[in-house]
């Protein structure tokens, strides 16, 4: 028996998308973070993107660790299951999630101190084995539920708002997730939609592990002078590679990006440059080029914002693990136990 | 040498060691002894004393030879194998006196390397070997399997039946079976030839065994998993727990997987174990029955999963091999000093179930029952093994299960429940038990959905920091604990005869051990009626035989009487019942040690009655 999504009445100005829901069905419930917080973008473009998508809300699960970040799952996809697990472990929860269901879409949402700072070895393990998963930081450089203290992807010489200065050299995480084996990368910024819900609708698509680094900056701890992360400091700094259709089928993701195809870049000022793909030495199936660019640009005091990389063969854990297709939390006794004569033989082979 | 005490006689009831030096090969050449004994109809008790190294450092074997069917550790021993010239001094001085010392004679030693007291028997085996094969490698490796043919002369061994075995042992691999038969042989026939044989040792066919099967509790823990619908399994190297997810794999391998060669299994090697806890509890979430494998230091790592678990209501079965703590502790020794860390395990006011499997047969049934547990109460249930049991193979009933057998996977909401209309509200209790009703992730497009945490939430789990909600909840879990004493596996009660005025409280690897003390106790005259506690929480039977006797002895393996403190705690109960009988110098306990602390606590407390009387007298 199967349950077909059955959409609420709405509004008849408000559109549908092709399986009959309207933006509204991919909301959830009313955000208690602060006014202006970039979390709160990127939430929107997540009800955007699957929206877009023609995704079931029910069919996403979503996952979290401990954070401002991570309290947002509550705030979209209202009915789809949501776990807000324990700081920095989200990772594990959602692999094990996925291993008991490869079926579900699985959405990560995480910060940059639960992910880069506490949580960095799950987040380094979850990308290395290929977890099936959109994985996004929503990353502001601090501690926004604990009141501003510095994250590791906090600016070396960046300045807290109680005035202390961050010695330490910050982590990239896109560098990081590129270096992993992540399958798919980019970096997005919480004030850029346009460029953020094509990138995420990418992720979803994509069967791998997908990193997304999204600048979301916190108005309450890091929009101040000596910040490195505030709204004008980002949208000045900000260097968008390149702007991708993304075609809903899977493995199509990257198929109509061919040389020719045309790449948007935007400015420092925020207006936007048409690039042709030719014209950059720039491919985003080349990790090792995507490494060379982060680098580079960051050099230049630059972000690099865009799809980094994408590998359109990737395999996920479940592929490696040669797991059967049907999920495993349907298996029923017939299919996992062995049963009684299997039992009598394994005694007799004890004696 | 002719010794100084007469030598011992025993027939099917003594101790021999056997050291070695670690990764020498000698461990399979020791099975195969002790196996064949097991084949003579003759009950053995087999125990691994290793350290904690891979390659060179000294490793003993004991092999306890009891057609009674004592299997818990004797103490002492009566034959020793002697071949780790490292260790030869600590050893010889382990023989009891009148007992017997095997070694390799190729070398003369001077005589103050022996001593007077016992039988020595000195075999060539390098000079038989080196005569026999040229590969150095060879020549090691075949000296175990001739000092076994030796042995087996000297303690009157059926040779046939160590034949049969070694046939077993290279099924497969036939070409390796002509040179291990002929190192047996050369072993045995140079014994018979030079010495007199037997010695006062010996084995003698017997009928003792019965249907029993001969398993390390590791393994059947594994295969408990397969059996009870495991599909997930995540876990971190640690010993003495490692064999187990081992173990998994491989009969998930045999059994798991489809005519496709798919797996109907998933096994993960986390990069730690707050990763393979983790992912147990995202599987639970998702559905599925997830397990890990672990010992102390895991446990510890694990702890805010655990609360998350507890709080959050997610089934996760946590199989704890448990060893010497604190820290890294002794990891190769054994001790059930786990038992508070995990029954109050993570912050806040937390309770979890443990289940105590006694050997290797329980191991199998616990975890397959844990598995159902955890579905039917919604949190972490804790298999409480230890490495005494878990990585030693033991004697034990065999496995069981009823081919009409049903998983319970608990109060799960379907699609068509939420669709008939029921009411969906994830931390309500609507039976009265405790116990809620879950939904997993995907089941409805518009019902039963709802938002996971750690935080504290009304019935249908909205986030709520309102005082009555939080209190709700927390009576809410405590009676579903409640609960739980009638859904764990109940105690089991001996009694000696005629109540006792003093009984004895024991778990887990105690077991056989205790049995023997108790008839070793009888035999002073003094009766005991016992109660092994299977699981915490504890039923109400457990406070009625503390009630029922003058006073009851806990007898654990551990330094600070952990589950007497649990019992005291639990019942509310004045401590000065419970005597803590207490083991934990990383051996196994034995019944001479119960036995004997138990007589002198009595003894002690007679006397001091005594001196009571004759003061009140006076
Ligand atoms: C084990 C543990 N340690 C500390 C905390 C306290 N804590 C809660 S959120 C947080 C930092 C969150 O930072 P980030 O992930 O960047 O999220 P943001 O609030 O900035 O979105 C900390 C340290 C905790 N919840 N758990
Ligand atoms: S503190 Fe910062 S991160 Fe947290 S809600 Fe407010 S603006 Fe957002
Ligand atoms: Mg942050």
């Amino acid at each position: 028996m199967t349950y077909l999504a059955k959409p609420r009445l709405h509004h008849p100005t408000l559109a549908c998308n092709a399986i009959g829901f309207t933006r509204r069905d991919y909301e959830g419930k009313i955000s208690t973070l602060c006014a202006g917080c970039g979390h709160d973008s990127i939430s929107a473009a997540i009800i955007q993107a699957c929206w877009e998508l023609d995704i079931e809300p029910h069919r996403v699960a979503k996952l979290s660790g401990i954070g401002c970040s991570s309290k947002t799952p509550d705030y979209f996809l209202g009915q789809a299951h949501g776990f807000n697990t324990v700081h920095g472990r989200m990772p594990s929860v959602l692999t094990g999630a996925n291993l008991a269901n490869r079926e579900l879409i699985y959405l990560g949402v995480s910060g940059d101190g639960d992910s880069a700072s506490i949580g960095i070895g799950q987040f380094v393990h979850a990308i290395r084995r290929g977890v099936n998963m959109t994985y996004i930081v929503e990353n502001n450089g601090v501690y926004g539920l604990t009141k501003g203290q510095f994250s590791a992807t906090a600016d070396q010489g960046s300045v807290s708002k109680k005035g202390v200065v961050n010695a330490d050299s910050p982590l990239d995480m896109v560098t990081m997730a590129l270096q992993l084996g992540a399958t798919y990368v980019g970096r997005g910024f919480s004030g850029d939609k346009k460029q953020l819900v094509p990138l995420i609708k990418g992720a979803l698509n994509h069967r791998g592990a997908a990193f997304l680094d999204v600048i979301s900056p916190c108005v309450a701890f890091n929009n101040h002078a000596g910040s490195t992360r505030s709204y004008d400091w980002v949208r000045e700094h900000n260097a968008a590679v390149n702007r991708l259709d993304v075609m809903p089928a899977r493995a199509q993701i990257v198929a109509d990006y061919a040389p020719g195809d045309t790449i948007d870049v935007e400015q420092h000022d925020g207006g936007v440059l048409r690039l042709h793909k030719l014209d950059a030495a720039w491919d985003p199936r080349d990790r090792i080029a995507a490494l060379n660019l982060v680098q580079q640009r960051q050099a230049r005091g630059e972000l690099v914002t865009g799809l980094l990389f994408v590998d359109p063969q990737a395999r996920d854990l479940h592929g490696h693990l040669g797991t059967v297709q049907q999920p495993l939390n349907t298996l029923s006794e017939r299919e996992l136990c062995p049963g009684t004569t299997a039992l009598a033989k394994i005694n007799t082979a004890l004696r | 040498m002719t010794p100084a005490v007469s030598p011992l006689r025993a027939v099917n009831d003594f101790v021999v060691k056997f050291a070695n030096v670690n990764g020498s090969g000698s461990a399979s050449a020791n099975e195969l002894f002790a196996k064949a004994i097991l084949r003579m109809g003759v009950p053995v008790s087999p125990r691994n004393i290793f350290p904690s190294n891979i390659q060179g450092l000294p490793t003993w074997y004991e092999v306890r030879v009891t057609e009674r069917g004592w299997l818990g550790r004797r103490g002492g021993v009566d034959l020793m194998v002697a071949m780790n010239p490292q260790t030869w001094d600590a050893d010889i001085a382990e023989i009891e006196p009148g007992g017997y010392l095997f070694h390799d004679g190729s070398k003369p030693l001077p005589k103050s390397k022996f001593r007077d007291d016992i039988t020595v028997i000195a075999v060539p085996l390098t000079e038989l070997c080196n005569a026999a094969w040229e590969d150095p490698r060879q020549r090691q490796l075949f000296k175990n399997i001739m000092y076994v043919g030796a042995l087996s002369a000297l303690l009157d061994m059926d040779v046939a039946t160590l034949e049969a075995l070694v046939a077993e042992q290279y099924r497969g691999k036939e070409k390796l079976l002509p040179p291990n038969l002929k190192a047996l042989h050369l072993g045995r026939d140079w014994a018979l030839q030079n010495l007199a044989c037997p010695i006062g040792l010996t084995v003698r066919r017997a009928d003792a065994v019965g249907d029993r099967i001969f398993v390390e509790g590791n393994a059947a823990a594994a295969l408990g998993c397969v059996y009870g619908g495991a599909t997930v399994c995540a876990w971190y190297p640690i010993t003495p727990s490692s064999s187990l997810a081992e173990a998994f794999q491989k009969y998930c391998q045999k059994y798991r997987v489809d005519e496709a060669g798919n797996a109907r299994f998933a096994i993960l090697q986390a990069e730690d174990e707050i990763a393979s806890i983790g992912m147990v509890v995202g599987a639970g979430w998702n559905g599925a029955r997830a397990f890990t494998a672990t010992s102390g230091p895991g446990i510890s790592l694990m702890n805010e999963f655990i609360g998350l678990a507890y709080f959050a209501e997610i089934p996760a079965t946590i199989i704890n091999v448990q060893r010497g703590g604190p820290s890294t502790g002794m990891p190769t020794r054994t001790q059930q000093s786990d038992v508070l860390a995990c029954a109050y395990a993570s912050h806040g006011d937390t309770r979890h179930v443990l289940l105590f499997p006694e050997d290797p047969h329980e191991c199998f049934a616990f975890s397959a029952a844990a598995l159902d547990l955890a579905d039917r109460l919604q949190t972490p249930v804790f298999v409480m093994t230890d490495l005494d049991i878990g990585m030693n193979q033991r004697l034990c009933a065999p496995f069981e299960w009823g081919e009409s057998r049903r998983y319970d996977r608990g109060k799960v909401m379907t699609a068509g429940d939420l669709e008939s209309g029921r009411e969906f509200a994830r931390y309500k209790d609507v039976d009265g038990d405790g116990i809620p009703w879950r939904t997993w992730p995907g089941t409805h497009p518009d019902k039963g959905a709802y938002f996971t945490r750690g935080t504290s939430r009304n019935p249908q789990a909205q986030y709520s920091e309102r005082g009555p909600d939080y209190v709700y909840n927390m009576e809410r879990l405590l009676k579903k604990f409640d609960n739980a004493k009638s859904l764990v596996p109940q105690p089991v009660i001996v009694q000696s005869g005629p109540p006792a005025r003093h009984g004895v409280i024991f778990y887990g690897s105690t077991s056989p051990a205790m049995a023997e003390a108790i008839e070793l106790l009888a035999g002073q005259g003094i009766a005991l009626d016992t109660l092994r506690v299977r699981a915490y929480p504890f039923p109400d039977t457990v406070r009625d035989f503390i009630e029922a006797h003058a006073r009851v002895f806990v007898v654990e393996q551990n330094r600070d009487g952990q589950l007497r403190t649990l019992l005291v705690n639990e019942f509310d109960m004045d401590p000065a019942r419970l005597v803590a009988v207490l083991h934990y110098d990383g051996t196994p306990i034995t019944a001479r040690f119960i036995a004997g602390a138990i007589a002198d606590a009595l003894a002690q407390s007679a006397a001091a009655a005594k001196t009571a009387q004759m003061e009140n007298v006076a």
